[in-house]
């Protein structure tokens, strides 16, 4: 529980350059392109390219591993349920139920398909700073407020995680191991609520603190993010890139 | 678990879950004014943090949804923090995907506001003694509620995620009563020690 609590390794090389909604809008079009695809060699093929992106922002193969593996609490389900779920010819049968190539192909296309969507997020905003990414979010056309509140809310995450290293080592002070039980359960319930309390207290201080700075229920996006030559060479390779990848979806 | 990953879904459902959400956060936003966003912040920030706590049940150990004590708390506030906190978690941790943002938003976001319509109002009227029951409530209903439209959304998908989606029902009651027993304790404390956050008219709920 050291490490930050939004951990936002910063790309590096050529995707570190690029314009903050480039890599938005990109990881959105990545997104569409990847979700329609329907044949596994294709979907394996935009893994790939997620794959490239990643080493290519700097990402390491641990930290990405790590992070994949969050997803796969829900894929097991899914990886496990499905080949013998989905209705086509049998490939072969495992005590009363049958595996159909069918849904064998479907559960590879939704590991695949999810894996590199996950990869693609990492790497293009993944390795932006959270601050730039509630920026760009708000140059793209989300709503102000929402814009306001992520940016606030990234800034007040790393204050209160270290109010709550605070009193978790307080409750290690005092032996405190959680195991499974209803003891644990009740002293996370206070934990909780005790970090509630003092953010409201903060909050308070926080809104007084501002009104002191003259805020008057508006904040002023201040970013300094330019589209460059190497931003517009960047979407021009992009686009016609990922545009192949439905194409050879169609076309095989 | 409450964060289905994209490439999964149908179109229909992940367009449905859209609308729906940009449909509710059009309202929240309209209701949370400029005023009242930084207690807001601090309150969302204060749950994504929770959610980081791994809490031990069995063998392995999960993370709390909150959407319940956060509907009780926040009121149509829920849904902007629910959306913020699901971003980063789709950019930073991999937890979800981008497309189905609209769907898993939704999926926390409409027992969220259950329990701050419904079981909110209760915390004026219901005798100190009581008051645990209603954090229980919100907790176990948050949960429960999203796993079945968590499943639902995976069982409109296709024939083929019906089993699967019967697993998730399956593996969300266990959560609840955790979820519960946690969201009761704090509601508790909450009202011993700062009974202003669940009654004050001025706080970031609407």
């Amino acid at each position: 529980m050291t490490q930050p609590p939004l951990p936002s390794p910063q790309a590096r090389g050529w995707i570190g350059r690029r314009d903050p909604r480039l890599r938005l809008l990109a990881a959105l079009l990545f997104a569409l392109v990847t979700v329609s695809l329907e044949r596994p060699a294709i979907a394996a093929l935009a893994l790939g390219l997620a794959l490239a992106l990643a080493f290519a922002a700097g990402l390491k193969p641990r930290d990405l591993a790590r992070r994949l593996l969050a997803l796969e609490g829900f894929m097991l389900i899914l990886m496990l349920s499905l080949p013998f779920t989905t209705p086509g010819p049998p490939l072969f049968s495992l005590g009363p139920v049958t595996a159909s190539g069918v849904g064998i192909i479907l559960a590879l296309m939704i590991l695949l398909k999810a894996n590199a969507v996950v990869l693609v997020l990492l790497a293009l905003p993944g390795t932006l700073e959270p601050v730039v990414l509630g920026h760009a979010l708000a140059r793209i056309g989300v709503p102000e407020k929402l814009a306001h509140l992520l940016l606030m809310t990234v800034r007040q995450i790393h204050l209160l995680h270290q109010e709550f290293l605070r009193l978790r080592q307080a409750m290690r002070a005092r032996a405190f191991v959680p195991r499974a039980n209803p003891h644990t359960w009740r002293t996370y319930g206070w934990l909780m609520g005790m970090l509630l309390v003092r953010s409201l207290a903060r909050g308070e201080r926080l809104m007084g603190a501002m009104r002191c700075r003259c805020f008057h229920g508006r904040l002023y996006l201040l970013d300094t993010t330019r589209w460059n030559r190497g931003d517009t060479l960047a979407s021009l390779g992009l686009i016609p890139l990922l545009l192949s990848l439905p194409l050879l979806d169609r076309l095989g | 678990m409450a964060h289905i990953p994209d490439g999964v879904l149908s179109a229909p459902v992940l367009v449905t879950g859209a609308l729906v959400s940009v449909g509710l956060l059009t309202v929240a936003l309209r209701r949370l004014d400029y005023e009242r966003l930084p207690p807001a912040a601090v309150l969302s920030a204060a749950f994504f943090v929770s959610s980081l706590i791994s809490v031990p049940m069995g063998p392995s150990s999960v993370h709390l949804l909150l959407n319940g004590l956060m509907g009780l708390l926040l009121g149509w506030t829920a849904i902007p923090a629910i959306l913020v906190a699901l971003i980063l978690q789709a950019a930073f941790f991999g937890f979800g995907g981008l497309l189905v943002l609209g769907v898993n938003t939704m999926n926390l976001a409409l027992p969220a506001l259950f329990c701050a319509l419904v079981l909110a109002p209760w915390l004026q009227r219901c005798p100190p003694a009581r008051i645990p029951w209603i954090g229980f409530a919100a907790g176990a209903l948050g949960v429960l509620f999203t796993g079945l439209l968590v499943a639902l959304s995976l069982g409109l998908s296709g024939e083929a995620f019906v089993p699967a989606a019967k697993v998730m029902v399956l593996i969300y009651p266990p959560l609840a009563l955790v979820e519960g027993l946690i969201t009761a304790t704090t509601i508790g404390f909450l009202w011993r020690v700062a009974p202003e956050m669940l009654t004050r008219e001025d706080n970031p709920r609407v």
